[in-house]
């Protein structure tokens, strides 16, 4: 009798502990669902206020500045090394099979269509979309932004859209001028360390290089841009109370963008190259 | 002055979860009058202020704004009920990256359109009219002291003469003469604009200073409002207690 009420004790015991763990799995699904409607509503909400008046033109010259003009040593540094590594490390992979002459062609590819949008991404998003994302919660926990609706101004429109525009204008053009940069960084080195004729080093260059290399990359650019800006207005705008508030909200803006532009790279790869 | 109800509140709740900050609460300030609400801390005073902003969408009530409903409007209506408030932060809410006088003539500029040139005249005319030197309008926040900021607060507050004006605890934080010099300040701006006020502060110096009526807010509802007057002789025992200060009495506070 007692054993037997033990084993439906146990049993009992059992079917909770299942219980609970269906209640966690279904728990943690609806809070990811919740949490992809609210960044979705923004998302739109946040395009939707991108192209309807008021405009801020001052916001948006202002925003051009800090996220292009502000990131361009930043990503200059990143592309120029990436590009040098590159070579020299095509160059060591190739040599055992004597096909050294591909470096400058492997150099060109990997810069224009993954490794400057991808790293440029990366290093924005960690640049500016920690900014935004600290600014934006600063103002919310100083009561800022409800100071701008007190002043009959929708913050979508003055602290959102221009941060969004300029974020997925600029990364295009940072990744241009990355590309440019890199493959720089792999000429410096193909020619100056690894003993390639210069000419040969362009001539390759250029002869390897198609209009959909560079086309792919600054659209990638284009759409983490566009990432990065969501991501650090969104973690912002949503941020807790307190400097732990803050803190959060920048850490989880770099780490949910960086994610996101590794993700997307993968799917713009597929649709423009498979 | 008439007895035009300026501001009508009936039956506005409120709950975060299973906390009911405000419940079906019951509040109107006439027409030219200062009204300070009193409570303690985490009474819903400040929700009650966001709720009338639409800053804070109420669960269910009504909120009546010189006799139109201000609640589930859509953008357009709320942005012309934004523009009949002003608005004096705790912490003032100065925007960092704008100058002084840019902060002051902000909503001149974004929301009514003004012109650069005129706002900025304004804003510096405002500037003066707290105290401030004309000086001060080029600077940026992080360069003034808090008094100094609540001050510009209640300039970018009047910029726009709106016809109400709300102060959320004017004197938090001030030493107090620079209290004192912020009350007459609000008291000289609300009179000289002809305004509605609705405060809400714990400084019953400031209650006395700025107040024509005062209300208290327990528990989500407002228990006791009266003149200003009234206040030292309400016959309600939470008001005695909450004005006088004492620790015993029917507020009790939950220490841990």
């Amino acid at each position: 009798m007692i054993q037997e009420a033990g084993n439906n004790i146990k049993t009992i015991n059992s079917i909770s502990l299942i219980l609970d763990l269906f209640a966690y799995i279904g728990g943690s699904i609806f809070a990811f669902l919740s949490a992809v409607g609210r960044l979705a509503n923004f998302t739109g909400r946040s395009v939707k206020h991108c192209f309807t008046p008021p405009f801020f033109p001052s916001q948006l010259l202002r925003q051009l500045i800090d996220i292009g003009y502000y990131s361009l040593p930043v990503v200059g540094m990143t592309t120029l090394f990436t590009g040098m590594v590159l070579a020299l490390q095509s160059y060591t992979g190739f040599s055992r099979f004597n096909a050294e002459g591909a470096v400058a062609g492997v150099v060109v590819l990997s810069i224009t269509r993954e490794l400057a949008p991808v790293l440029a991404g990366l290093m924005v998003s960690g640049r500016v979309g920690a900014a935004i994302a600290a600014e934006i919660a600063t103002m919310r926990v100083t009561e800022q932004i409800d100071a701008l609706r007190t002043l009959s101004v929708n913050p979508f429109k003055y602290l959102i859209a221009p941060r969004v525009i300029a974020a997925t204008l600029m990364l295009p053009i940072l990744v241009l001028i990355g590309d440019i940069i890199g493959i720089f960084g792999g000429y410096l080195v193909g020619v100056y360390s690894l003993g390639f004729s210069s000419a040969s080093f362009i001539s390759q260059t250029w002869d390897m290089l198609e209009y959909m290399d560079v086309v792919s990359g600054l659209m990638k650019a284009a759409v983490f841009g566009f990432i990065v800006a969501i991501m650090g207005c969104y973690h912002g705008f949503n941020s807790a109370r307190g400097a732990q508030g803050v803190g959060a909200a920048t850490t989880n803006a770099v780490v949910s963008s960086s994610i996101l532009i590794l993700i997307f790279n993968y799917l713009l790869t597929q649709i423009f190259f498979s | 002055m008439s007895d035009k109800i300026k501001i009508e509140l009936k039956a506005v709740t409120k709950a975060f979860g299973s906390n009911r900050v405000l419940d079906e609460l019951y509040l109107s300030v006439p027409e030219g009058k200062s009204l300070v609400v009193i409570g303690g801390s985490g009474t819903g005073k400040s929700v009650m202020i966001k709720c009338i902003l639409g800053l804070i969408p109420p669960d269910s009530g009504s909120i009546m704004i010189d006799g139109a409903e201000s609640t589930g409007q859509n953008h357009k209506i709320r942005a012309e009920f934004m523009k009949k408030f002003g608005m004096l932060f705790q912490g003032a809410a100065l925007f960092d990256s704008l100058k002084i006088w840019e902060n002051v003539a902000f909503g001149l500029i974004h929301g009514h359109g003004m012109c650069k040139k005129e706002a900025r005249e304004i804003a510096i005319e405002k500037i003066k009219a707290v105290g401030l030197k004309e000086q001060v309008a080029n600077l940026y926040p992080a360069e003034l002291s808090g008094g100094m900021q609540k001050r510009v607060g209640l300039a970018r507050a009047v910029a726009i003469s709106p016809d109400i004006i709300f102060f959320d605890e004017p004197t938090t934080g001030l030493d107090p003469i620079m209290a004192e010099v912020i009350n007459e300040l609000i008291v000289e701006q609300v009179k000289g604009l002809g305004a509605t006020a609705l405060s809400i502060t714990h400084d019953m110096g400031s209650v006395r200073k700025i107040a024509d009526y005062v209300a208290m807010i327990h528990g989500g509802k407002i228990i006791w409002k009266g003149a200003v007057g009234d206040l030292d002789h309400s016959g309600n025992e939470y008001v005695d207690q909450f004005i006088h200060g004492r620790s015993d009495g029917p507020i009790t506070r939950r220490l841990a």
